[in-house]
């Protein structure tokens, strides 16, 4: 079949010439999906210039008149910057403490259900959640908080013989909350990647341990711990570079996007969206997004090195 | 010795089986009390709370939905229209561009690779976007503001497709095919799409799911109740139930009665979420298996 092949080529000068009409076909392929990245991505990324203009809807995204650095300035005199990014940063650092410690270890615990039945119902259930929209969650989550009809505020507080809480007014809760809705939704997902890598453990390894007397505690501390750490260090430096964007859904429908609430939910990608949307301020909402595209893509490149320098196949580029 | 590893490993399953019930339960109470809750007479609710097994039953909330069919039908088929259409033609741009960069021989192709690969590290952000498809191509309140933004492509399943055109097609197959006269397109529909079915199932259900669930695009490209999907609806509701706790004093003019009332939100909750709730068990190991491909890379 090579052989056949090389035998219709022609002669060298003509190859590059037909090749190129061969390649047609291709070209037109790729041309929706390329116009697609052109239109949702890159035109975006040109228009990323608008945080240093005063928007005009009328003129638009390229001929707003330029005002320097008055958005920003805008931005930093809100007061709001501050909060927003410790908010976004604390709570990414939370989640992914938490849920990193809290995937392996149900992922381990899993790992040692023999029934193979029960293993996969299991795994179908806690991933259930995951496949929810933030919408929904937040009407799950109002149906244990709400004030008029909540659960917990009309069956569990009375019960105890406390008095309710209006959740959605108390900021006081809301840390707690989010870290618990955002593991309950998540854990299922994270879950399944660690479980991944345990499965490709190699059994040898365990049968070896076995002879040699050792527990099942002792296995999964020297075996199944240590083959996780390249997972875990992909999975965590994943998530040190996503550290400057948050999960729009969790922090803005969950709390319902409650007011009294900002000093505890208000993270950079709630904060750019009600900027935006409601308060009809797209300057301090382009210069907030600026600022967290910048931040954030020097994040990615830096995570990308670091995991590049500790194992190389498994950089993202 | 025997017998000590034995009893470790049953005390193992035993603690893996209970940690695990207690998960799943985790999992499953908030769905019961959403559905259960839909099913309570709701002034009962008003008074008494929500309850995991009704006290008073009723189909009421249900009986609303079927006389508000013209909004809430109207809201599933948009929403299922979105799904339809958003994830057929996801899926046919993302193999038709991928089986394009899958070719060794393309010229530039790397080039548009990194290119594609760029998009996943930085964004234009939120304003640029909105102003381009709002000002520009104008898909505010119209279908296309639901299925274009963000969810068509994204470079990541540009990848996952182009990796495996690369290593699951033998190229033998395709140049046989092309040496008896077929072209790249006839190669792609016949030969391509058919051996790739895994992976376009995989992807496409992630895909599906997606739409379906999205209510983003709604918050931003739609304000017209006629195009509310069921998610925006959902939202929507929220929105206005927020609006009117907060300023019930403003408000003495409105007929409170008008609203949908607690329960009836629940229980549109509940339909929206019924077809995930139905189909997911089958595919279960198709999300498992779309999960674990992000993990290797991405």
């Amino acid at each position: 079949m090579t052989h056949t092949k090389t035998g219709k080529t022609d002669p060298v000068p003509y190859k590059k010439k037909i090749r190129w009409k061969r390649m047609v076909p291709f070209y037109l392929m790729m041309t929706p999906g390329l116009l697609y990245f052109l239109i949702n991505n890159y035109l975006p990324m040109a228009g990323i210039t608008v945080a240093f203009r005063k928007v005009n809807y009328k003129l638009g995204l390229f001929k707003s008149p330029w005002c320097g650095f008055d958005n920003f300035e805008f931005l930093f005199a809100s007061g709001q910057l501050g909060t927003m990014i410790r908010n976004t940063i604390l709570y990414n650092l939370v989640f992914i403490i938490l849920g990193t410690t809290l995937a392996i270890t149900v992922a381990i615990l899993l790992n040692e259900v023999r029934s193979k039945i029960a293993s996969r119902f299991y795994q179908t259930i806690i991933l259930l959640p995951y496949l929810m929209s933030m919408v929904v969650v937040s009407y799950l989550v109002y149906a244990f908080l709400s004030g008029e009809t909540g659960y917990i505020n009309k069956a569990v507080l009375p019960a105890l013989g406390l008095k309710p809480i209006s959740f959605y007014q108390e900021k006081a809760y809301w840390p707690f909350i989010l870290v618990f809705v955002n593991q309950w939704k998540g854990i299922g997902f994270s879950m399944i990647i660690y479980l991944a890598a345990i499965v490709g453990i190699s059994n040898d390894f365990y049968e070896a341990a076995r002879v040699d007397g050792a527990s099942r505690w002792q296995q999964i501390r020297c075996i199944t711990l240590p083959s996780l750490k390249p997972t875990v260090i992909t999975m965590f430096i994943l998530s040190v570079s996503k550290m400057f964007y948050s999960d729009f859904g969790l922090f803005y429908q969950v709390p319902k996007n409650s007011g009294i609430l900002y000093p505890v939910t208000q993270t950079i990608d709630t904060y750019v969206y009600n900027a935006l949307m409601n308060q009809n301020n797209p300057g301090m909402s382009a210069a907030a997004g600026f600022i967290q595209a910048i931040v954030g893509c020097v994040l990615v490149v830096a995570a990308n090195a670091l995991i590049r320098k500790i194992s190389r196949e498994d950089a993202i580029f | 010795m025997g017998g000590i590893l034995s009893k470790q490993e049953k005390r193992m399953q035993l603690l893996a089986h209970i940690v695990m019930i207690f998960l799943s339960v985790l999992a499953l109470v908030p769905f019961w009390l959403l559905i259960a809750a839909s099913f309570s007479d709701s002034n009962y609710a008003v008074a008494e709370g929500y309850r995991f097994i009704p006290k008073v039953f009723s189909l009421d909330a249900y009986q609303y939905i079927l006389q508000q069919w013209n909004q809430i039908g109207r809201a599933y088929l948009v929403t299922l229209t979105v799904t339809a259409v958003g994830t057929v033609s996801s899926i046919l741009i993302v193999s038709l561009l991928s089986y394009g960069l899958s070719q060794k021989d393309l010229p530039g192709r790397r080039v548009i690779f990194g290119l594609i690969l760029f998009t996943m590290l930085f964004s234009g952000g939120i304003v640029p976007q909105y102003m381009i498809y709002n000002n520009y191509l104008h898909l505010k309140n119209t279908i296309w503001g639901l299925i274009v933004p963000n969810l068509l492509l994204n470079g990541f399943t540009v990848v996952l497709v182009r990796n495996y055109f690369q290593q699951s097609i033998p190229p033998e197959l395709s140049e046989a095919m092309e040496i008896d006269g077929a072209g790249p397109f006839y190669i792609f529909f016949r030969l391509v799409m058919p051996l790739s079915t895994p992976i376009l199932a995989t992807v496409g259900l992630m895909e599906a799911v997606t739409y379906w669930n999205d209510w983003n695009n709604g918050l931003y490209y739609i304000t017209d109740n006629k195009l509310y999907s069921m998610q925006q609806l959902l939202n929507e509701m929220n929105n206005n139930v927020m609006f009117m706790s907060n300023n019930a004093s403003q408000l003495q003019g409105v007929d409170v009665n008008a609203l949908p009332t607690a329960t009836m939100r629940l229980a549109i909750a509940v339909i929206a979420i019924l077809p995930i709730i139905c189909m997911y068990p089958f595919f279960q190991k198709y999300f498992a298996k779309g999960i674990t491909m992000g993990a290797v890379k991405g």
